[in-house]
């Protein structure tokens, strides 16, 4: 086969998704696009549906011009039918060159020669007494409400955990007029300080960050721990914490989001064979890949997907994915040199911010027994503790006896906690408690597409 | 559980000239905006989309973005729903319990 003739096909029209398209097109290649969203943009350029007029200004603040510059490629290449664009449309598996996908006419299936993942991440989660009750959503919940409706998630708001998007999503939430009682943050300014020098990489997110940061005033706390939520059958009805100085306090609300920054959404690349590695400063399993995203023959990541970066890493890793593809199809591609080193300055930005915001390792160790880990099917720490005594220290064990990560979430949010436990329990490292192997679907198919059209 | 109080969680913030678009809750009648997720349409008059099959809480979603499969809800015909992606259209039959006779 010609290489002219390869099939390349992309998963995800974020950032990441749209700029290795779009490197794609500029080689004569028709890539097929397929994507979750009612619309392309990805997470931090989503766009709500038609009919809503709030201006891109209004929706995406200091960014934009890029989420107008990139939703008017993307809309650009499928009008000239450069772009094969499938959106509505999850995939749900990957086995054998071939993408098994939902899409709104049901059930399908796309070969592959090459395959580039851009997936994006989901919100990393860590269990709170009390998560479980309607009304607790993650801050990346609180902020699509805000972005893709226009609502707010509840009339007295608290958010807690920890990560760029606390600050951010406070402030987006005040200035649409929102009512919030408190941002609680578990990091510790000092923390924070130990994050700056690597942050630094990029002097004028840090400013901004810093400007928004002194806008949220008295309402935002840090180095809080988080103790409970209280609710009743409606939901929240407050959050316990206790202040940097030690003082127990108590904050109303009827609506909590809570976050610990990213976690990378890498089910689909585990299926298409991609290894894995531990990484300590993320506190996560990251896939493995060279500098431009290769992960294994044929298989190309890119986007949060593979590291969180951020928008702007995720548009360079994309280029740099889709000129991987290009180069190993024999095709020519642009120099890559200047987004390489880009790559190398945001790395050093997103580490110095995992650095300032961690993963409270500390706080899940001390998870009560009575605490609910899986949110998915209500198992509590205790349990998953009891399966660590009788089944073995670790995650896939866990899973079978437990059955922590076997929920509808497919463990994305209990997963990086469930581990924590596992290893506190058993006096090993997180990374010997070993990683949750993905199982198809990623996304649990509705019975009745599958037979319909089977 | 008690019946469903009038008002819901949500707040409309923004946006809230759109066409409005009807549906049923419970066998009541309620009322949404055209471009509202099924997720949104239910919670603004309602504080959960149903009953926890694991726990005795009320479930409302989680993730809004289809990771989490927090936010099914069933129609009166005993299909089900992800919440937050589908959009609402007039005339949905909605209900925060499984259809009578049916398994839940
Ligand atoms: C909820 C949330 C909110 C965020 N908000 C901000 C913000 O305000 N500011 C900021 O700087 N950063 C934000 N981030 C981080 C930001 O999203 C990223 O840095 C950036 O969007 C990454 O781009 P990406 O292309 O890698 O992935 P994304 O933009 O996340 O795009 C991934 C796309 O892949 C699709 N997808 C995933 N799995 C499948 C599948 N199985 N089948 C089909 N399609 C699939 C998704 O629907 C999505 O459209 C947010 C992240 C999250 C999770
Ligand atoms: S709220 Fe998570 S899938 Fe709908």
């Amino acid at each position: 086969m010609s290489s002219g003739a390869e099939k390349v096909v992309i998963v995800g029209a974020g950032p990441a998704g749209i700029r290795a398209a779009e490197m794609l097109v500029s080689a004569g290649i028709k890539p097929v696009v397929i994507d979750e969203g009612m619309k392309a943009g990805g997470q931090i350029y989503r766009r709500p549906p038609d009919g809503f007029t709030r201006s891109p200004q209004q929706l995406y603040g200091t960014e934009a011009d890029k989420a107008v510059a990139l939703h008017g490629r993307f809309d650009q290449m499928v009008a000239k039918g450069q772009v094969d664009y499938h959106p509505q449309s999850s995939v749900l598996a990957c086995a054998n060159r071939s993408l098994h996908a939902l899409t709104p006419s049901g059930r399908r299936e796309f070969g592959y020669d090459r395959l580039i993942l851009a997936t994006g991440a989901t919100d990393r989660l860590a269990p709170v007494p009390g998560w479980q009750s309607p009304g607790v959503y993650s801050l990346g919940a609180t902020q699509i409400a805000l972005k893709a409706q226009g609502v707010a998630l509840g009339r007295k708001i608290v958010l807690a955990g920890s990560g760029p998007l606390l600050t951010l999503v406070a402030t987006q939430l005040l200035k649409a007029g929102a009512e919030i009682e408190a941002i609680l943050d578990t990091s510790s300014l000092r923390t924070q300080m130990t994050g700056l020098p690597g942050m630094l990489a990029r002097p004028g997110l840090v400013l901004r960050g810093m400007m928004m940061r002194a806008k949220l005033g008295r309402l935002y706390h840090a180095g809080v721990k988080i103790l409970g939520i209280d609710a009743d059958e409606c939901g929240p009805v407050s959050i316990r914490w206790q202040d940097a100085r030690g003082t127990l306090r108590k904050s109303d609300c009827d609506m909590v989001g809570i976050g610990w920054h990213l976690r990378a959404e890498t089910q689909l690349a585990g299926l298409a064979g991609c290894q894995f590695d531990y990484d300590t400063g993320w506190a996560q399993w990251l896939p493995r890949t060279d500098r431009m995203g290769r992960a294994a023959e044929r298989l190309y990541l890119a986007g949060d997907g593979l590291r969180i970066l951020g928008a702007d890493g995720a548009e360079v890793a994309g280029r740099l994915a889709a000129h991987a593809c290009l180069s190993d199809m024999g095709l020519a591609a642009p120099d890559s040199s200047a987004d390489l080193r880009r790559l190398r300055r945001y790395e050093r930005f997103a580490r110095g911010m995992a650095r300032a915001f961690p993963w409270p390792a500390e706080m899940v160790r001390r998870t009560p027994d009575e605490t609910v880990v899986c949110r998915c099917e209500g198992i509590t720490a205790g349990q998953l503790r009891e399966s660590v005594d009788y089944g073995g220290a670790e995650a896939n064990r866990v899973k079978s006896l437990a059955r922590v990560g076997m929920g509808r979430c497919q463990g994305r949010y209990c997963q990086l906690a469930g581990a924590e436990l596992i290893a506190a329990k058993a006096g090993i490292s997180v990374c010997d408690a070993g990683r949750l192997r993905e199982q198809a679907p990623v996304r649990p198919a509705p019975i009745g597409a599958w037979v319909r059209d089977a | 559980m008690k019946p469903h109080p009038r008002t819901g969680r949500i707040v409309r913030l923004s946006e809230t000239a759109r066409p409005r678009v009807h549906f049923h809750l419970d066998g009541s009648p309620c009322e949404a905006l055209a471009g509202d997720t099924v997720l949104t349409a239910v919670l603004s008059s309602s504080h959960h989309l149903r009953q926890s099959e694991f726990g005795p809480e009320g479930r409302a979603g989680f993730c809004l973005m289809g990771a989490c499969q927090d936010c099914w809800i069933w129609q009166a015909d005993g299909g089900r729903l992800r919440a937050c992606s589908t959009p609402v259209m007039e005339g949905m039959q909605l209900l925060t319990e499984a259809p009578a006779g049916w398994p839940s």
